[in-house]
């Protein structure tokens, strides 16, 4: 067999000699966390992909992997590709009829998936995908009585019969692979147009995975948590990719609704999160603190505000005075390690969080009790691998600097363009897409647009096709000043308009839980979302927001003109059911634009009140038509700073 | 489901009569439940269904009639020996230890199957200790079914109702009875408790054959899930037979919405 490892199952037969003893996976079951150790995974995945290839799994073939992180779930992805087949994890919260695209899409024959549920997914999109013939499932719970499934260990069983019969075959197939074949499909959501199947190789994720696990100098003592979607590429970067090239161990949660408790029983070292979970978890920590003695609530609101001013730059190594230095100290025995403990970071070493804007205070939170938490930037076809923030020198704008082997480039556009060994080798049976995001000199275009600052880093400002110009020249990136205005609680949603206009205007959506309470506890009556956001007061503590924006906006190099001088409360909340929003709740800016026209007109002009009238869909279906007379309030515009970093 | 065979007759009530000095409860009551089936018991506020269920368990003993379990005929149970006898049930009003956690109230469900002493459990050394761990092992597996993982370690009292009854039921279901006794096991939930609620009581006569006899007050929920239905009112049987059956029976069409006088 080939000596090196350079590809996935060769990865894992490498781990299983050299560190078979060492933990692979846990799984926590009935209670107890179970451990299979490299040798015991690899024994494993043997005897799976033997059972795919008695039951006629060939080279080439896709195999469908749907359910929660478990270890068999993984095992599947690495049996697949020993013997030469592609894994197509997905989403397992994703209806039968979204699957039936992607399982015909990719002409999938084979699917291993969680249990019941999915089972029963798969049966109802087998109508309409003609080669879906076999399935398996994990948890035979409330299969007793199905027909023409079989067990993961009837599988597996009849793999282990296999090997025995056929001793070289396992070894063989993995010797037949080579670093440039296909390692996995990953289905982008894609907000326009149907998912697409980005083809990526060994070589590729290898490439990511040993870029970033050599970057923050990962190893086999690392540990993480698995609880992301594992159609997600990130997971299947941080638990897949990374676990098999740095042997490091990965936890699987016992169900969805344990994550938090698992996630302090395991306490891991390296953890990757959306900016939502975080938000999450500090959250509940406040609402914990708030029920705390007033002993407690004092030392909290104490030591935070000695973490808020030193805990970053301590962090960082960076100089500090000694008193604070104490102080600090003193704090990290009676607050932030207590906190680092029940948000299960106590042992944590690098902290990733993707996928979103984070807002600041959230950042600094967590960097201020010790947390090392960072941000990276990449894309499915890029194995989630572009910019990484080193270590000691983190900041809140800016995504890092490029990866190890990554080159970046901003078109004239904007554009970000990213070229290396990470790219995506194609989009599945879409030669036209393919073409279009790969340029001749082999730069991948991210859609994202963004710029360098002075140092160097960064920066992602916008989608390129949402960003525009102001009629004085000025660049507009809508969904920039969107999230600095989402990140105050009492904002739910924000839609920036200024393209081709003079200055800004905006429509803003209150959150009605946060600007509820905040009413209540000034005794103010409300009936309803549209009668709350009519408020004058509530105008008056929206504006508060905005002109904090805008404050901002005017320290920020060339973003200084794009400061919201006009904006209205809708009076509705935006909603996917009237096609406002797309699932993932990202708002439809055009269609928006479109469907209030009107409003958008009277941003425009010198009006102080407009009438609309829209039509609603309800939630069982009926139509009706709401009526307001929106208010259009103006907000204060800063003069342009020089750059005084906000 | 089709496979669950319903086999013959586990339990049967002949001619039950039941008195609290002169207010009779149930008169003259005879039905029987089959293995493996999911046996519901309805009727109108004050019908006698809690009575009827009481009797079942032995916490009432009847002033007439037999009650037949497994073969063996008795003038009525003790709640002791019908437990040990395989009869676990669930409450109307929730019965739990508020304070404990939700994994040692599942505990107190293993309670008959310890065999070791006192003593042993005190030194918890050998035999004792076994017995301890292969009960925690069955206790997991329930919790595992009714997917309380993620309470199990908070405290009863602290829990919506909703998710106390579930601990109600597997606290039950830890004893792994043959027959289960759910005491309106849906009162008081919303929709989607309900259902949870509804595909729990099918999984578990489903996965262990367990024997369900129920009272339910949401009529859509006793058509759903049940084999066959008793109907009482007044504490004399108006109907019985499948939901079907049941739904076109007009003393019961008249017992639920009252007839002219």
């Amino acid at each position: 067999m080939n000596g090196t490892a350079d590809t996935f199952p060769r990865l894992l037969l490498r781990n299983a000699r050299e560190r078979g003893g060492r933990p692979a996976m846990r799984e926590k079951s009935l209670g107890i966390w179970q451990t299979w150790t490299w040798r015991e995974v690899a024994d494993e995945v043997r005897a799976l992909a033997c059972g795919l290839a008695a039951h006629g799994f060939r080279r080439g073939m896709h195999l469908a992997i749907i359910g929660d992180n478990r270890p068999r779930l993984y095992w599947a992805m690495a049996a697949t590709q020993a013997i030469g087949g592609v894994p197509v994890p997905m989403y397992q919260d994703a209806p039968a009829a979204e699957f039936t695209f992607v399982l015909n899409d990719a002409a999938i024959a084979y699917a291993i998936v969680e249990d019941q549920e999915q089972v029963d997914k798969m049966l109802e999109a087998k109508a309409e995908v003609p080669a879906l013939e076999h399935i398996y499932f994990d948890d035979p719970r409330g299969l007793r009585n199905y027909e023409g499934l079989t067990s993961f260990d009837t599988l597996q069983a009849a793999g282990r019969a296999f090997d025995d019969a056929h001793p070289g075959f396992f070894d063989a197939e993995v010797a037949k692979g080579s670093p440039d074949d296909v390692s996995v499909m990953l289905y982008t959501s894609g907000t326009t147009g149907k998912p697409k199947g980005v083809c990526q190789t060994h070589a590729s994720f290898i490439a990511a995975a040993g870029g970033g696990a050599a970057f923050d100098g990962l190893t086999d003592t690392d540990s993480v948590l698995s609880y992301l979607p594992m159609a997600w590429v990130g997971d299947h970067l941080f638990s897949y990719a990374q676990a098999l090239i740095a042997g490091f161990t990965i936890n699987c949660p016992e169900s969805a609704d344990t994550v938090m408790n698992d996630l302090r029983e395991i306490g891991p070292t390296y953890y990757f999160a959306p900016p939502r979970i975080f938000e999450n978890l500090l959250t509940q920590l406040t609402i914990r603190m708030e029920d705390a003695s007033a002993m407690n609530r004092w030392l909290y609101r104490r030591f935070m505000a000695v973490a808020r001013r030193c805990g970053a730059a301590i962090l960082e190594s960076k100089p500090v005075p000694v008193v604070d230095r104490i102080l600090y100290a003193i704090g990290n025995v009676v607050i932030y390690g207590p906190l680092r403990n029940v948000l299960g970071m106590s042992r944590l070493r690098v902290a990733y969080t993707a996928g979103a804007a984070i807002g600041p205070d959230l950042f600094r939170f967590y960097r201020s009790i010790g947390i090392n938490l960072k941000q990276l930037y990449g894309l499915t076809e890029t194995c989630a691998y572009g910019c990484l923030q080193p270590s000691g020198d983190v900041r809140l704008e800016t995504v890092g600097r490029a990866a190890p082997g990554v080159e970046i480039r901003i078109a004239e556009s904007g554009e970000v363009l990213l070229r290396g060994p990470m790219l995506l080798k194609e989009y599945y049976k879409r030669p036209d897409a393919t073409a279009e995001s790969i340029d001749g000199e082999g730069y991948f275009h991210t859609g994202d647009a963004g710029m360098f600052d002075a140092a160097g880093e960064l920066r992602i400002i916008d989608r390129a096709k949402d960003v525009g110009k102001l009629a004085g020249g000025a660049i507009f990136a809508p969904n920039y000043i969107e999230n600095k205005l989402k990140f105050f609680p009492h904002i739910r949603e924000a839609v920036a308009f200024g393209n081709g206009r003079d200055r800004v205007g905006a429509f803003i959506n209150i959150d009605v839980g946060a600007v509820g309470d905040w009413a209540e506890r000034r005794g103010l009556a409300y009936s309803g979302y549209s009668d709350l956001a009519a408020k004058p007061e509530v105008y008056a503590l929206v504006r508060d927001c905005v002109e904090k924006v805008n404050a901002e906006l005017a320290g920020e190099p060339g973003l200084a003109d794009t400061q919201v001088s006009r904006f209205l409360l809708l009076h509705k909340e935006l909603d996917p059911d009237d096609d406002e929003l797309t699932r993932t709740r990202k708002v439809r800016r055009r269609f928006i634009a479109e469907k209030y026209g009107a409003l958008v007109d009277a941003l425009y002009s010198a009006r102080k009140v407009q009438h609309v009238e829209t039509e609603v869909k309800f939630e069982d279906g009926r139509r009706g038509i709401v009526a307001a007379d929106v208010v259009i309030a103006d907000a204060k515009v800063f003069p342009p700073r020089v750059a005084r970093a906000a | 489901m089709g496979e669950r065979r319903i086999g013959d007759v586990v339990l049967a009530l002949e001619h039950v009569s039941l008195a609290f000095g002169g207010v009779k409860a149930l008169t003259d009551i005879s039905f029987d439940v089959r293995e493996h089936e999911v046996r519901a018991i309805i009727g109108p506020n004050g019908a006698g269904k809690s009575s009827m269920l009481n009797v079942i368990n032995g916490v009432y003993r009847p002033q007439q009639g037999t009650i037949t379990f497994r073969g063996e005929p008795r003038r009525g149970m003790d709640p002791h020996a019908a437990a040990a006898m395989g009869i676990a049930r669930t409450f109307q009003n929730i019965a739990l230890f508020r304070g404990m956690t939700v994994l040692d109230n599942v505990m107190t469900g293993r309670n008959l199957k310890i065999r070791t002493s006192f003593l042993e459990h005190a030194i918890w050394w050998g035999r004792a200790r076994r017995e301890e761990l292969d009960n925690r092992r069955k206790v997991e597996e329930v919790i595992d079914f009714l997917e309380i993982q993620h309470i199990r370690k908070t405290p009863v009292g602290r829990l919506p109702y909703g998710l106390q009854k579930r601990v109600e039921l597997a606290r039950a279901l830890a004893a792994e009875p043959e027959l289960l006794l759910l005491d309106e096991p849906m009162a008081g939930m919303n929709v989607e408790e309900k259902q949870d609620m509804c595909r729990f009581v099918l999984d578990v006569n489903e996965q262990y054959g367990t024997t369900i006899v129920l009272i339910e007050h949401d009529m859509g929920v006793v058509m759903d899930i049940s084999d066959r239905v008793v109907v009482l009112d007044y504490g004399r049987k108006i109907g019985d037979g499948t939901p079907g059956d049941v739904r076109g029976n007009q003393a019961v069409i008249d017992a639920y919405l009252g007839v002219a006088h």
